[in-house]
């Protein structure tokens, strides 16, 4: 029996969260198959057949995954999964729209945000926001597992000699249609996806302030921009900034919290972070029982300085 | 238009949560809940929709402890018409919920579901979508935007890198995002009021729904905790830090 992995791209191209899900397939040493679901999307299916670990692509080129709505995606997934011990996607805003819908047409449940595969059967996941962390067992038939991506490698996107079988479609739901995409045209990277992520707290102060500390520091590192909840309850930035429990939950490989006390809600959402540096005043604020480096002093002082010091 | 709304009573997302020392999961005795965040907002979007005229009807449901029935009370009071609530005592699981609120939902008939993204206890994010697929509904997950416009349903979606619009027909079902709205506080006279509100009890097997898992947790455990870190005395320090020892700049 193999493995069904959902390709995540846009027609033209893998995205790479797809090879860090191959990689947390391969831990269960069974054959892999790669469904590459698409409107035109050969570049797409020919590369699959190239990635390492994958031994079998299933394309499928049909409208009705142009914009991959869920109740097409879901219906064509339901469809091929039984002959599968395990479907998987990438934990992404992609893989978690549509898989659930799946998983239910199947009449089984779904392992979300998987971070470690102990067994076929048995996986570690985060709850509350990362503050726990839950092994569970799964006796359904066939396996849906959404992966996080930050907790397993990538495997390379060639070496790999994989067979090719081009499918029909499973049609149009005609329940759903696609108006307009409006992708984030800030050069900056987007606060889930980035590198590098520079956040802000209420003692920024305003949100003038905001944009004149911090952007240059985020600019010159190439980082997102990210905020905690009290800097958006105070109005200095949109919510969309925030990050948190209630916010957006990052992993980057550096976090330079600027001004943030630490308040638990905040730490559930970065603490993931591989290096996280903190900026406060205070030496005493909670920010720095997390933080690999801490430097105390005064914010308006110390990221001029730091961005000057950058060149 | 008629709009049911889905809640979830969970651990107040400002609370500091504690692992049994049995390792079974998280406690939630003596511990400060609320609404899920999410879930607020899934109310206050009702609310505006009836505000405007668009919803005749709102109506809540949840599954739970006898406390949940709290959270049930706290919707009304921020301005839902009515409550249904299914006493559930096990950990639930997304499946199960969703089945149980498909029964709901063919004797309700609602034209809109709204439900939170996702719950803060388990962050499955699952719930609505598995519910869409057994109705046969479309969705719009993680909606930071929702018009009604000549019977149809236009959603604005956060994805990865933007935002998406999708037109969907009636009835649909639509997971909340952070930007959609801000939850309104319930007023003190509206809390007295929400006391005389209807709140059904409908239990699982009148649903005819089997609430046992076939995902069973075997054990919660904290994560490793970061290593202590240092505090460096000047900038200077810092970045070679970040250069020479994290590698990350």
């Amino acid at each position: 029996m193999s493995i069904l992995i959902i390709a995540e791209h846009d027609h033209k191209t893998i995205k790479p969260c797809t090879f860090h899900v191959i990689k947390a397939a391969s831990k269960l040493n069974q054959p892999l198959t790669l469904l590459v679901a698409g409107y035109e999307a050969s570049s797409v299916a020919e590369a699959a057949t190239k990635v390492y670990g994958i031994s079998h692509v299933l394309y499928v080129d049909d409208q009705a995954y142009a914009s991959f709505l869920a109740e097409n995606m879901g219906l064509l997934i339901a469809k091929l999964a039984p002959d599968f011990t395990h479907v998987m996607v990438a934990a992404t805003s992609y893989g978690k729209n549509f898989l659930p819908r799946a998983a239910a047409l199947c009449d089984v449940g779904q392992i979300s945000d998987v971070i470690s595969l102990e067994s076929a059967d048995t996986f570690i996941r985060p709850i509350y926001a990362g503050n726990a962390l839950a092994t569970v067992t799964s006796q359904d038939k066939i396996k849906f597992i959404t992966v996080r991506t930050t907790a397993f490698e990538a495997v390379p996107s060639t070496g790999g000699q994989a067979t090719i079988a081009r499918l029909e479609g499973t049609g149009d739901s005609g329940t759903s249609r696609f108006i307009s995409a409006e992708l984030s045209k800030s050069e900056r990277p987007e606060l889930t996806a980035a590198r590098v992520i520079v956040s802000g707290g209420r003692a920024l102060g305003s949100g003038d302030n905001f944009k004149k500390i911090l952007e240059p520091l985020a600019d010159k590192l190439n980082a997102a921009l990210g905020a905690s909840r009290a800097a958006v309850d105070a109005g200095y930035v949109p919510n969309d900034y925030q990050v948190g429990q209630t916010g957006k939950v990052v992993a980057p490989d550096l976090y330079i919290a600027i001004g943030i006390s630490g308040a638990i809600q905040h730490l559930a959402g970065m603490k993931g972070s591989k290096t996280i540096v903190a900026i406060n005043k205070d030496p005493e604020a909670p920010i720095f029982n997390v933080a690999d480096y801490g430097l105390v002093g005064d914010l308006f002082d110390i990221v001029p300085e730091l961005t000057k010091a950058l060149g | 238009m008629k709009i049911l709304i889905t809640v979830k009573r969970v651990i107040d997302y400002n609370v500091k949560i504690r692992i049994k020392p049995d390792q079974s999961g998280v406690e939630t005795s003596n511990v400060k809940m609320s609404m899920n965040p999410f879930d607020e907002i899934a109310v206050e979007e009702a609310v505006r929709l009836k505000e405007k005229g668009i919803a005749t009807e709102t109506v809540a449901v949840t599954m739970g402890p006898t406390q949940a029935q709290e959270t049930l009370r706290t919707a009304m009071a921020m301005g839902i018409d009515r409550a249904i609530y299914v006493p559930v005592d096990t950990e639930t699981q997304s499946l199960s919920v969703a089945k149980a609120l498909q029964r709901i939902i063919a004797k309700e008939k609602p034209d809109l579901v709204i439900m939170g993204k996702q719950a803060i206890d388990n962050d499955s994010s699952q719930t609505g979508p598995m519910l869409a697929a057994l109705l046969g509904w479309p969705q719009g997950t993680f909606a930071s935007k929702l018009e009604i416009v000549e019977g149809k349903a236009r959603v604005t979606r956060e994805v990865d890198g933007g935002l998406e619009t999708l037109e969907l027909q009636l009835p649909a079902l639509i997971t909340t995002d952070l930007r959609l709205n801000e939850p309104r506080y319930a007023s003190l006279p509206n809390i007295m009021k929400a006391k005389k509100k209807t709140l059904e009890v409908t239990t699982p097997e009148q649903l005819g729904v089997d609430f046992t898992s076939r995902i069973t947790t075997q054990k919660v455990v904290e994560p490793p905790p970061r290593k202590g870190g240092i505090k460096v005395p000047d900038i200077a320090t810092l970045l070679d830090k970040l250069r020479n020892e994290a590698k990350v700049i």
